[in-house]
């Protein structure tokens, strides 16, 4: 067992395949090693969403998360990082337990639907995650604009907290700063 | 080196300079055009909008092809390659995130395990 993984050249980098399907819809898919009613409960139920859909590697905290995962429940998300919050929020569409999820991203105007897959097959899940866009230019404007949900904003963060340094050497000394 | 860069940029600010070459980059963004398209969208001579098309060309913001008499333009490998970084950040996020949803649901597992043995006892 060992040993065919060592000579296998490792697929690891790949696991997590994305593309961009048509126009208007990007895909996400991997295979999970667990059934899929455990896999759909960790979609699901807040306590074990929150302790993943913000990777650690990130700067960014997940501050709340309240999800309403029923059909025309609501769910929402707030961010934190350095003193800034960002919030995501929208309306669970279809909630299909072990199987299927669906919501609207209600934070921005053109945003898409998501729709999760979850297929079980010899005891793994193969998750597909859609994002389908109103329109061609909404999923262009998302790609030319740089983000990627959070991992743009701990950039555009840094960008307003250099804005606010750069405020702060224009005027007067903070105590602080002084003493520091 | 440091030359070749520079010069990279100059051709790709020149091609970006010009008011018509950022239109002709965002119609082309849209869907694939002929030059005779492209100058009729911007009111121009074919002339001046082969000139414009050639700049941007140049800067590899456009890649052109002739097919019979029709010269049909496309974003090329510079724009493309913008679109494929942001493809590969979307895809780290995600990576990172099945990481850990790995690790959430391994644990639940266990749990369940246990849990259906105190349920069966």
């Amino acid at each position: 067992m060992d040993a065919t993984t060592a000579h296998e050249p490792m697929r690891a980098e790949s696991k997590t395949g994305v593309e961009r399907k048509s126009d208007r819809e990007l895909v996400v898919s991997r295979t999970i090693n667990a059934p899929a009613h455990v896999v759909f409960e960790a979609w699901t139920r807040p306590e074990l969403f929150q302790r993943w859909w913000v990777p650690k590697s990130f700067p960014v905290s997940l501050l709340s998360c309240e999800l309403d995962a029923r059909v025309g429940g609501r769910y929402r998300l707030v961010f934190g990082h350095e003193g800034s919050t960002m919030e995501f929020f929208g309306t669970y569409l279809e909630v299909a337990p072990h199987s299927r999820l669906a919501w609207t991203n209600d934070e921005e105007e053109a945003g898409p639907v998501t729709t999760v897959t979850f297929e079980e097959t010899g005891g793994r899940t193969l998750v597909v995650v859609r994002d389908l866009y109103p329109s061609k230019e909404a999923l262009d404007d998302a790609i030319a604009s740089g983000s990627t949900g959070i991992t743009a904003m701990p950039e555009s963060l840094e960008q307003l907290d250099g804005l606010l340094a750069s405020l702060d050497a224009s005027a007067a000394p903070a105590p602080d700063e002084a003493r520091g | 080196m440091v030359q070749c860069v520079s010069a990279g940029l100059d051709v790709s600010f020149a091609a970006l300079s010009d008011p018509t070459r950022r239109g002709v980059l965002e119609r082309l963004g849209r869907a694939d055009a002929s030059i005779t398209d492209l100058a009729t969208a911007f009111q121009m001579t074919l002339t001046g909008m082969r000139k414009h098309v050639r700049v941007l060309e140049r800067a590899a913001l456009v890649t052109t092809e002739k097919v019979g008499r029709v010269r049909t333009c496309r974003l090329g490998p510079r724009r493309l390659a913008e679109e494929t970084a942001w493809m590969e950040d979307y895809r780290q996020l995600w990576d990172a995130r099945f990481d850990e949803l790995e690790s959430v649901v391994e644990e639940f597992k266990r749990k369940e395990k246990v849990d259906g043995r105190d349920n069966g006892a």
